[in-house]
């Protein structure tokens, strides 16, 4: 009964800063973090173990070698297992061609009990991987979850965020689901963790150990391409006041009547 | 940049730690230094993260590690908040008694316990009895198969948090100092009860509360040694302790480095960062040179004892004495070059200040480490 | 398979080292004087975008020659009605809808699927569809991905659409994907801007990527349809008039698959939390709020503005206010009219959540603050002191 995290290695966009002058990334000694989501998708997935006492729960990550470390934080939090799927001939994929090799990497597993994603990547804030996993693999999805109510071998109970509230939705596993931060507080590695993951080494799959079709992986399996890449549009900063609260005070409400809002 | 050569586990203790304190400490520590509310939950995620397990030996369900890999941990999480720190510092500190002296139930019975992440303390200090160690009251009478408890125990850090306590009493009033005995007396025990917390200038997410023990009656099985040990277990205890308090105003120390060197770049006055003045950078450089060799020390000590180099009380004391007083120092300097902003609770030097302070008096005061160093240091020398 | 490279030319590159400093992947270094590619390059060209010797090419083998399906014209936009409303964002994408409808010299389709949905579709034309297509059945009247995918996928077989619109809401968000991968077709989340590139009439997709850092422009060049989501209130609907249009009933013929899904009950959170998305107003309170007592005087300036109430991320890791209302990369992206940031630093993972208001509002004791950098109106002072006062002046106003 696997329950397999899919995690990315992305760079800390909080490092990652605009230079106004040049329109370009400055990178300050920009590290490679875990995917923020995706710590929350390693800890509900170890959660889903520990609460049933059932499952053996996967890491599963594409990208370069140096992915590596991202799948020895997952063991260090306490995963069973680790796998990078790793070949120059996955680079270059859009959310469609790394959708569908991961979901060629999970047929190789087995289909699973569940299947753990975190709400979206930090670098490319699409969201797209997790139901578009779930629609290869012809499994149920349920997004944006909040929080799992039940789970058990047939099927899974849960709480999806939606714009006016919540759902509670039910589908029979296996399923894809992506998570919110609310959904729990990831725990930090442990020291038997740390040392676990000093010793590891991950399974690395490549294309020829996968059952992949060539039209749809990396490059050429990308339907999208970034054709240009510039600076966002700078907002410059307006009027700006000090004073006494009261002088402060009118300045604003004479702006909301302005506006029409009062 | 200095390399300290440590371990791959001693390295993998120091990150882990540090995470503890930038991700889950920070966020929190003015809000635990203004309610005085005990950090509850960073105790569990220390707990879950394995720290307490760093001092516990192997065969009790720790890592085995030593004071080396304690002064790491202690070191780190105080450079988050000290307050929150001695939590752990002073768990481990209530340990100690146990992991020297203990006998193998008792160790059996405890050490797993605290490996899990229960808190523990240590109780010496009375109210007529602070440097003076030796005027303590407290009485611990045998009666059949139990030792009988009376007195007030005060100023004990996890007071009324800790499920475990050592605790140094009277077995032989007429004895003095060497009528003492220490005693493992578990929270619940009938006649163990704690006075109200006290309201602290500085570490105020530690528990401090008076212990007080009224017709406390525990097994004779928890007797730490012998009768009559009392003393040279609690100052064996503090060999062993002291250079976790030198570690704790490291930490305090070194966040205050960093606060006020950020500043100091930032800060603009006539035109430039205060920086560039030679002012500043004198008590810059002032600042870094006392922490740097009050670290190596600690950490030469730490290492000194994880060796097996038992005769230590002479450098124990100093490391205690060296770090608590460059952690005040730097701490008053780092408010200084705050200037207005300093003073401010908003900004956080003025709260490592008051942290600061308390490492120069409590397991100790810097006037007794002093006596301590001078005498061990008339014998040493012919 | 095509080979893909980036390529040093060695004769313009003078090892300035800016490549190294911007690519966000740690992917080029200069060594030796001279920039190397590492092999985890993924060709995201920021570097050669920022080389100013033109010593970075992203060399492309040339594909074989790849058919662009063929038979595919017309835009569709995709309609969302939640417990029983039709949703403002469904009529807002008509509006960019019918903009590239002209450009391309065709017309917007729109299709709506749920229960007793057909009184929406006379609003939907009005705001400028030429075609609705309803899929009206019980199963249907609350969203389930796996069945609402089926049925749009078997709208987009049969109309055939080039481009396909939707909303970047939470059901869009889980149902295009869906889509996009069971026609096995390229989707570009968030879009921020839209245009038809005259020559190949291929649609020119362009959203913001880390963490709106930078701007990419994206084109779908061999796959149909070109699915895309916006954002809410990115565009502004047409203003509605009496149009003809035609009311295109589709058959579901409900289905058993081979999994069971269900939504067994649904949740309304009432008060603050309600569309943060949707308001007008929004007060958002960061770290310099302090506590979670203190967070009522946001809910107070919010009330007398009836406005919803947003927080910073600092604000909510704090546990002051519950996640709901971050806003920001990892929480909400909004677009009012007017935002309100109070106590609010303004990192740029908060600003990408915020920074298309159209009117910002920024109350900080610091004047170095980085959000007055976007701010129309900076207050530097203590939101202490300002709230309260400019509460009771808004009463005074409010009371004349």
């Amino acid at each position: 009964m696997n329950i397999i995290v899919c995690i990315k290695q992305v760079p800390d966009t909080q490092d990652v800063k605009m230079d106004p002058e040049r329109g370009t990334l400055i990178r300050e000694g920009v590290k490679s973090i875990v995917n923020p989501f995706d710590l929350y998708a390693l800890e509900e997935g170890i959660r889903i173990k520990e609460r049933t006492g059932k499952g053996t729960v996967v890491a599963l990550t594409m990208g370069p070698p140096q992915a590596e470390e991202a799948l020895k934080e997952a063991i260090a939090m306490g995963v069973d297992r680790g796998i990078l799927i790793t070949d120059k001939a996955f680079a270059g994929a859009d959310t469609l061609a790394t959708s569908y090799t991961l979901a060629k990497a999970i047929e190789k597993i087995g289909l699973p009990w569940v299947i753990v994603c975190g709400r979206q990547a930090i670098d490319g804030d699409t969201a797209q991987v997790g139901p578009e996993l779930a629609a290869w693999l012809d499994v149920p999805q349920i997004t944006y979850v909040s929080k799992i109510l039940e789970i058990d071998e047939k099927k899974i109970k849960a709480e999806r965020l939606t714009d006016y509230g919540y759902d509670v939705v039910e589908a029979t596993v296996p399923c894809v689901i992506t998570v919110n931060k609310e959904i729990n507080e990831p725990r930090l590695p442990s020291l038997r963790g740390m040392m676990k993951a000093k010793r590891f080494k991950p399974e690395i799959w490549d294309s020829s150990s996968m059952n992949v079709d060539g039209r749809y992986i990396g490059l050429e399996g990308s339907p999208t391409r970034v054709i240009k890449i510039f600076a966002p549009p700078q907002k410059s900063g307006g009027e700006k006041h000090e004073g006494t609260p009261e002088e402060l005070a009118k300045i604003i409400v004479k702006k909301f009547e302005k506006l029409k809002i009062i | 940049m200095i390399d300290y050569f440590l371990t791959e586990e001693e390295e993998m203790i120091k990150e882990l730690a540090r995470k503890i304190a930038e991700e889950k400490i920070k966020a929190k520590r003015a809000y635990y230094d203004e309610t005085q509310e005990f950090p509850w939950d960073i105790v569990k995620i220390m707990a879950e993260s394995d720290l307490f397990r760093i001092f516990i030996p192997e065969e009790y369900g720790g890592f085995g590690g030593g004071v080396m890999s304690l002064t790491l941990a202690i070191e780190e999480l105080s450079r988050g908040c000290a307050g929150i720190a001695l939590a752990y510092a002073g768990t481990a500190l209530g340990t100690f008694p146990i992991l020297l002296f203990g006998n193998e139930e008792q160790k059996k019975k405890y050490l797993p316990r605290i490996a899990e992440g229960e808190l523990a303390a240590f109780a010496l200090t009375e109210a007529q009895a602070g440097s003076d160690a030796g005027n303590i009251r407290t009485r611990a009478e045998k009666r059949g198969d139990y030792y009988v408890l009376n007195g007030t125990k005060q100023f004990i850090t996890n007071g009324g948090e800790a499920g475990i306590y050592t605790v140094i009493a009277l077995t032989n009033p007429e004895k003095g100092a060497r009528g003492a005995s220490a005693f493992i007396v578990e929270k619940g025990t009938p006649g163990l009860r704690f006075g109200k917390k006290e309201n602290k200038l500085g570490i105020r997410a530690s528990a401090t509360r008076e212990v007080i023990f009224q017709d406390c009656k525990i097994p004779k099985e928890n007797l730490l040694g012998k009768e009559g040990m009392g003393f040279i277990i609690a100052m064996k205890t503090f060999d062993y302790s002291r250079p976790g308090v030198a570690a704790q105003a490291l930490g305090i120390a070194q966040a205050a480095l960093e606060e006020a060197t950020k500043y100091a770049k930032e800060r603009v006055q006539f035109g430039v960062p205060i920086a560039n003045f030679q002012a500043i950078q004198h008590m810059l450089a002032d600042m870094v040179i006392k922490l740097e060799a009050a670290r190596a020390l600690t950490y030469h000590v730490a290492r000194n004892i994880d060796k097996g180099n038992t005769k230590i009380t002479k450098e124990s004391a100093m490391v205690k004495c060296l770090a608590s007083d460059v952690a005040m120092e730097v701490t008053l300097n780092a408010v200084q070059i705050f200037g207005g902003y300093g003073y401010m609770k908003e900004y956080p030097v003025e709260k490592l200040m008051r942290d600061a302070k308390i490492t120069q008096i409590y397991e100790g005061t810097n006037q007794i480490m002093r006596n301590i160093i001078a005498s061990q240091l008339l014998k040493e020398v012919k | 398979m095509p080979e893909r490279e980036l390529r040093v030319i060695k004769e313009n590159c003078t090892g300035c080292g800016v490549c190294e400093e911007v690519c966000p992947y740690n992917a080029i270094g200069v060594i030796n004087g001279i920039a190397v590619v590492k092999d985890n390059c993924v060709f995201c060209g920021i570097c050669v975008e920022s080389c100013a010797f033109e010593a970075l090419e992203l060399y492309e083998e040339k594909p074989e020659e790849r058919m662009v399906p063929e038979g595919y014209s017309g835009v569709m936009t995709y309609a969302e009605v939640l417990n029983g409303e039709l949703s403002r964002v469904s009529l807002e994408i008509l509006s960019i809808a019918r903009e590239l409808a002209k450009k391309l010299n065709t017309n917007v389709t729109t299709l709506l699927i749920g229960h007793n949905i057909e009184k929406h579709a006379k609003a939907l034309i009005n705001h400028g569809a030429d075609k609705v297509i309803v899929v009206d059945h019980s199963e249907l009247n609350r969203f389930i991905d796996e069945k609402y995918a089926k049925i749009f996928v078997t709208a987009i077989e049969q109309f055939k659409p080039e481009v396909v619109i939707g909303s970047a809401t939470a059901v869009g968000r889980a149902l295009f994907p869906r889509v996009a991968a069971l026609l096995k077709t390229g989707l570009t989340a968030d879009c921020t801007e839209f245009d038809i590139e005259k020559e190949t009439r291929l649609l020119l997709q362009t959203r913001p990527a880390f963490g709106g850092n930078i701007m990419a422009t994206i084109k779908t060049e061999f796959t149909r349809p070109q699915m895309a989501t916006v954002r809410p209130r990115v565009f502004k609907p047409l203003t509605p008039e009496e149009r003809d249009g035609e009311i295109i009933k589709l058959e579901y013929e409900p289905y058993k698959e081979s999994f069971v899904k269900q939504v067994i009950d649904v949740l309304i959170t009432e008060g603050e939390t309600l569309n943060l998305e949707d308001a007008d107003i929004i007060v958002s309170g960061g770290r310099g709020v302090g506590s979670k007592e203190n967070f009522k005087v946001i809910f107070d300036l919010a009330k007398e503005l009836n406005a919803a109430v947003g927080a910073s991320r600092a604000a909510v890791d704090a546990g002051w206010i519950p996640y709901a209302h971050q806003v920001g990369q990892t929480g909400k992206t909004v677009s009012p009219k007017i935002y309100i940031a109070c106590g609010i630093s303004g990192a740029i993972q908060h600003q990408v959540g915020m920074r298309s208001s159209d009117f910002i509002i920024a109350i900080n004791k610091d004047p170095e603050a980085p959000i007055f950098d976007i701010a129309d109106l900076g207050i530097v002072g203590d939101l202490f002191e300002v709230i309260p006062v400019l509460i009771k002046e808004i009463k005074k106003k409010k009371g004349e």
